[in-house]
């Protein structure tokens, strides 16, 4: 079980121009996928995926509607493990250990997750960002933390003056900065973002964009997304999936100037999806 | 206008004017109770009610005040017992077990919450009366406290049950134990809905009397202590009612009134707390 640490999936890049320089070097990677099969009972919803996620990077998986891209991302966390029927083989290492093997209070603490919809708890603002430390036993000064992870989420300057208020009276975009800041108070290892633009507004999502580019300087990121603009705009590595297989995985630059396989290039050209 | 169209518009308007009484009626007589209740026990509501003893037989005058404290205690301990295994019953419930489990709880409950008042009395005097060899505060309490455990059982569930998915996938995600989840966000979400199903329960087994005739029993005086029998007021209205006494019967209308009121305060309470908003979104 244990460590069969495989190298070969750090992503090397060939250089395909200027836009594709500051990943000149192989990025190492945070996360490693190795021959995932996932079902829902008797449903094959994954099909031997093997990939990374890059240290200090933003890893973007698209694909078209029940390709399995949520899932696989929900994996990374064990989150699948909250439906009954889901079985998992494969192997996904984190910093080399089996995440498999931890415990998932522990695993989760390390590997973040924000949603599809804002998820804020029916608290304060401050309470919401507070929680995380607070069940993992944080004893110290719980508002520098507060504060901290509101201004790593892009969020401190709106909030700071009510952090007292519900947070059910932020709009959903600054709901949805408020559960990244939630998530971020833990010092994740990884953040994991499930379509986290969906429900909401140009302005807002274009806010999450920018932030997810600062975000990469304190953690690694990978994100589900099915606007691939999106994809193109913030992430450094793309991984497309389509019917539970993973059909291509590389730098970004690379899959949407030149794709490897005709079906990305048929699903980035807009052919279908 | 044709007959058939004719007949279609009577039909409607009949059918209309039907409904509407129907519904007036069943406002009318929680309106005629209070009204009644008003005009007979109004008058005979006096401080003297509230911080007397009942008078000696042919002494006119006098209170219930050993009734209403005796009542207040049974509810209080009735609460003691029933609220937390409803309570924590329901998380179990919605939380934790499969769907069989599920469904044979659910059921039972729902059968428990049928069983008639008095067979719960005569349950409670089997077990918590005759090995004792006395009535008691204890046993009243014992019996009103089950019928508490299923109203408090059912909806606890429904409530927790409605807080959306993916309110636990937020805390579940940033490391938090099944429990902790359970404990920090989906009971604080729903507290609100718990809240007013307890406060109903009580308002509900507030006026039984059944399950009290023989278990709590009744006592003219202040209760001896808690493992003694104790007056209450549905107890004193039904003997009360039963007497040949002008003046019992006007003190029965007050503590027919005084109960009453409790009873609408509590609903009231309840109310307000319940759409004071919803804490969460419906999604």
């Amino acid at each position: 079980m244990q460590a069969s640490s495989n190298p070969g999936l750090s992503v090397n890049i060939t250089t395909t121009g200027a836009g594709a320089k500051e990943h000149a070097a192989p990025s190492p990677m945070r996360m490693t996928i190795s021959k995932v099969n996932f079902f829902y009972g008797t449903k094959q919803i994954l099909f031997d995926i093997s990939m990374g996620i890059a240290d200090k990077r933003v890893t973007a998986l698209i694909g078209p509607s029940g390709c399995g891209k949520s899932t696989l991302l929900r994996t990374l966390n064990r989150m699948h493990e909250t439906v009954n029927s889901s079985r998992l083989h494969g192997e996904i290492l984190i910093d080399q250990q089996n995440i498999l093997a931890q415990d998932v209070t522990a695993l989760r603490r390390r590997v973040g997750m924000v949603f599809q919809r804002p998820n804020p708890f029916p608290k304060s603002i401050f309470e919401n960002v507070a929680y995380g430390p607070r069940i993992n036993g944080f004893k110290g000064p719980i508002a520098d933390v507060v504060e901290k992870s509101l201004r790593n989420a892009a969020l401190w300057e709106e909030v700071k003056d009510h952090l007292h208020k519900s947070a059910y009276e932020l709009s959903g975009g600054q709901q949805q900065r408020l559960c990244i800041a939630r998530a971020l108070a833990v010092e994740p290892e990884v953040l994991l973002l499930d379509e986290p633009c969906s429900a909401l507004d140009p302005i807002s999502t274009a806010k999450i964009e920018e932030l997810l580019v600062e975000l990469k300087n304190i953690t690694t990121v990978a994100i589900v997304t099915h606007n691939m603009q999106q994809a193109a705009r913030v992430s450094d590595f793309t991984a497309f999936l389509l019917t539970g297989q993973l059909i291509e995985f590389s730098p970004t630059p690379q899959l949407f100037t030149t794709p490897g396989d005709p079906r990305t290039e048929a699903y980035i050209t807009g052919r279908f999806g | 206008m044709s007959a058939r169209l004719r007949w279609r518009k009577f039909l409607s308007n009949f059918m209309l004017t039907m409904t509407g009484i129907c519904a007036f009626v069943s406002v009318a007589i929680l309106f005629l109770i209070l009204g009644y209740l008003v005009y007979n026990g109004g008058t005979s509501i006096n401080w003297a009610f509230f911080t007397q003893l009942p008078k000696p037989v042919g002494e006119v005058g006098g209170g219930m005040a050993n009734a209403i404290v005796g009542s207040a205690k049974l509810l209080l301990l009735a609460s003691l017992f029933g609220v937390p295994v409803g309570f924590l019953g329901g998380i179990y419930l919605a939380e934790f077990s499969g769907n069989a489990v599920a469904s044979v709880v659910r059921y039972a409950a729902d059968l428990l919450n049928g069983v008639p008042s008095i067979v719960i009395g005569i349950f409670a005097y089997g077990i918590a009366v005759l090995p004792f060899k006395h009535f008691s505060t204890f046993a009243g309490a014992f019996a009103l406290g089950m019928m508490m455990i299923p109203i408090t059982l059912r909806s606890t569930e429904e409530f927790l049950g409605a807080v959306p998915r993916m309110l636990r996938e937020g805390a579940m995600a940033l490391g938090a134990s099944k429990w902790k989840t359970i404990s920090s966000v989906i009971v604080p979400a729903a507290y609100r809905g718990i809240l007013t199903a307890i406060l109903l329960a009580l308002a509900r087994v507030a006026g039984e009397t059944a399950p009290l005739l023989f278990t709590a029993f009744g006592n003219r005086y202040w209760s001896q202590g808690l493992n003694q029998p104790t007056a209450s007021l549905p107890v004193m209205i039904y003997s009360y009612a039963q007497s040949p006494y002008e003046d019992w019967h006007r003190q029965a209308w007050a503590a027919g009134l005084v109960l009453l009121g409790f009873i609408l305060i509590i609903n009231i309470v309840a109310r307000t707390i319940l759409s004071r908003g919803i804490a969460v979104p419906r999604s």
